[in-house]
């Protein structure tokens, strides 16, 4: 498969090529390639054990990948550990939000990076809170309750809000709607296209077509660890994504489809319904 | 709300139209039991305590509220009180410490053996004592951060061992007697501020609180935040004064405030800035909330463990040795007893959660409080100390019942 071109010519970020892992025997990844560009929103979907996990880890620093470029900017790069990561500009929202419920948002938010670590500076603290608040337009009436009263909504905001803390290029959100009902997901949908208004390279690992469909620009395939397609997202259809994520043009998804298009035929193989 | 309402008069933090104002004195109540409907009692539990129990043992006995007796209740808090102080830093990163009174009977011991029997200067004594805290505190941290195993059998396995170390340290002489006019014991039984001076501490203690209280307030509205008006702040320092100025006249009517007492609040208030001014702080709370949110967060977690326990080694052995030298002497039974259950209980029953993250360093002052208020109280009765266990077993169960509903409470209430 030919490198990618980054969307509309622009220069990208993020740079992988023929990034590959293997976990013993397993190979997790094999020859991955994949570009970000700033303002780029590039959906990284795949069925359960396509890679997408390891993917997000090589670029959060918690795996080293076995072979491979990592190239950030200009200059080829190596993510030993989660700090060096941060420190490149790669930020990482993983799904377990880790945020500590018994102290509030601002606490969260700086949490590990305090202002003037032997005096708190808890004013400057708030102010740069509310500022990254409202540059993600987020819907949290006060930073001074605990995290533990917000919406899930309201915490991915807090978690994406402080990844944005170090000043990052590019970042990471690993399925940011898993756990969201509909107006939840819709606000976190919208923070991501405030993400790339502002010029950052958002990786977004994600399940749902119509939330892939809904942000992103490019969408990127995996398929048991291979890159299995490229795709603009103007151009592509929801069914050519998921043929791409299963391989194969009649798959079960399909086969679904059509029985429900056709109603006299779906009592013969359906299981019983919900 | 301000009458002018154009943007930019709201202050940054109150601009969402969710919020409802309030402001004042009823503002500020109602956010007090709003807060405490959703579990957040912080407080609460422990003032309502002391006010219950303190009823009804004056109306028992007419001597309890005495300021004689008052004088002597804050001299016997001081050094509980220490140890207490030590068992909330434990309980604020989630875990526990049940050897503190083996440690401090060690401490005790030490001083007792280096200072009478071979008759070094006293602050070397000391000196030894506390870095032996230090060095135990170090211990226990190693061998939980290493091999992972629970605190609560680290420091039962340290209860018996210190108790044995203590025991041969003391030898064959059993009890070691203290001289009355070393300064250890003049400092923890005769010395007592000078009135003028302990009213100067009252003034300075309410002009710190309306100093910093102004001083962030005018950081806020400077940054465009809401802050607490000029009116509040005066009252609050006011009252303070007030309660303050009475305390002291009453308990100056008699012998005064105990320099050992002095000693013990200083401590409070060197926790307290450091649980809540330092980033350090930051990480003990967070480390007691969700350990693997702190360590995504890089914080150096096995580092915040080690200066909990450390500190509660440490805050355990200064204990000791106030206890020692408020008895003038040491013995084998020293930090014997319910020395551990009271500490812990002081700490628990002044709103240290069991569960982690949430306790205040005033919490121990006010818990060792209540805790030493029963033990006086049931003295003053004449009852012995079968039944001081049994009250002092009851308060302490309530205390954690307490802390169980209110934490059942936080979490119905999207506040856990």
């Amino acid at each position: 498969m030919s490198p990618q071109q980054p969307v509309d010519g622009r220069d990208s970020v993020l740079t992988l090529r023929g990034i590959s892992k293997t976990f013993g025997a397993v190979a997790a990844l094999t020859d991955i390639d994949l570009d970000v560009a700033a303002g780029q929103v590039v959906a990284v979907v795949g069925d359960n054990g396509a890679g997408k996990s390891t993917l997000v880890k090589i670029l959060s620093g918690v795996h080293p990948p076995d072979s491979g470029t990592i190239t950030f900017g200009s200059r080829v790069v190596h993510i030993p550990t989660p700090a060096a990561a941060h420190h490149l500009g790669i930020a990482t929202v993983f799904q377990d939000l880790a945020l500590c419920e018994n102290l509030n948002v601002v606490e969260n938010l700086f949490l590990g990076q305090e202002l003037r670590p032997l005096r708190l500076n808890t004013v400057a603290m708030e102010t740069r809170s509310w500022d990254l608040l409202r540059q993600l337009s987020a819907k949290i009436p006060t930073v001074r309750v605990p995290v533990a009263s917000l919406s899930g909504g309201q915490r991915q905001t807090v978690a994406i809000a402080r990844s944005l803390l170090g000043d990052p290029k590019i970042i990471i959100l690993d399925e940011p709607t898993a756990a969201l009902g509909v107006a939840q997901t819709a606000e976190v949908l919208n923070l991501v296209e405030r993400l790339r208004e502002n010029g950052l390279g958002v990786i977004m690992v994600s399940h749902n077509m119509a939330d892939v469909k809904a942000v992103a620009d490019t969408v990127v395939v995996l398929r048991l660890g291979r890159n299995n397609g490229v795709f603009d997202v103007r151009d592509v259809s929801s069914e050519d994504i998921v043929a791409a994520i299963t391989g194969a043009s009649d798959n079960v998804v399909t086969q679904r489809a059509a029985r429900r298009a056709v109603p006299g035929d779906a009592t013969v193989e359906e299981g019983p319904r919900q | 709300m301000k009458l002018t309402d154009s943007p930019e008069a709201v202050a940054t933090d109150l601009q969402d139209e969710r919020l409802q104002a309030r402001a004042g004195l009823r503002g500020g109540l109602t956010t007090v039991i709003d807060r405490a409907r959703g579990g957040d009692l912080g407080m609460i539990p422990v003032v309502v305590g002391l006010v219950v129990i303190w009823t009804v043992l004056q109306i028992l006995n007419p001597v309890f509220l005495s300021s004689a007796n008052l004088v002597n209740l804050a001299m016997e808090s001081a050094a509980v009180g220490v140890i207490a102080l030590g068992i909330v830093c434990v309980l604020l990163v989630g875990e526990i410490d049940l050897s503190v009174g083996s440690v401090s009977g060690l401490s005790a011991a030490v001083v007792a053996v280096l200072f009478v029997g071979q008759g070094l200067p006293a602050w070397i004594a000391i000196a030894v004592a506390v870095v032996m805290g230090m060095a135990i505190g170090y211990l226990y941290s190693q061998i939980y951060n290493r091999f992972g195993v629970p605190s609560f059998v680290i420091s039962l396995a340290g209860l018996l061992a210190f108790l044995g170390l203590q025991l041969y340290v003391l030898g064959s002489r059993g009890s070691i007697n203290l001289p009355f006019d070393s300064g250890l014991v003049t400092f923890a039984q005769f010395a007592f501020v000078p009135p003028w001076l302990s009213y100067v501490f009252a003034v300075v203690a309410a002009g710190a609180l309306f100093a910093s209280g102004f001083f962030h307030a005018r950081d806020r509205r400077n940054a465009g935040l809401s802050a607490s008006s000029l009116t509040a702040l005066l009252a609050r320092s006011g009252a303070l004064l007030v309660v303050l100025g009475f305390v002291l006249w009453y308990l100056n009517q008699t012998r005064g405030l105990g320099w050992m007492f002095v000693f013990f609040v200083a401590l409070v208030l060197i926790m307290h800035y450091l649980l809540s001014r330092t980033k350090w702080g930051r990480a003990v709370y967070a480390v007691g909330g969700n350990v693997e949110a702190a360590r995504r967060a890089g914080i150096n977690v096995k580092a915040v463990y080690s200066s909990a326990f450390v500190l509660c080694c440490t805050l355990a052995a200064i204990g000791g040795i106030l206890a020692a030298a408020r008895l003038a002497a040491v013995n084998p039974s020293s930090g014997g007893g319910d020395i551990n259950l009271n500490a812990i209980a002081a700490a628990v029953i002044g709103g240290t959660s069991l569960f982690g993250g949430r306790g205040t360093a005033f919490g121990a002052l006010l818990g060792i409080i209540v805790i030493q208020s029963i033990s006086s109280g049931l003295t003053l009765l004449n009852l012995d100390s079968s039944i001081r266990f049994v009250v002092t077993g009851g308060v302490l169960l309530l205390a954690v019942i307490v802390d169980s509903v209110s934490r059942r409470s936080r979490t119905s209430h999207g506040r856990a």
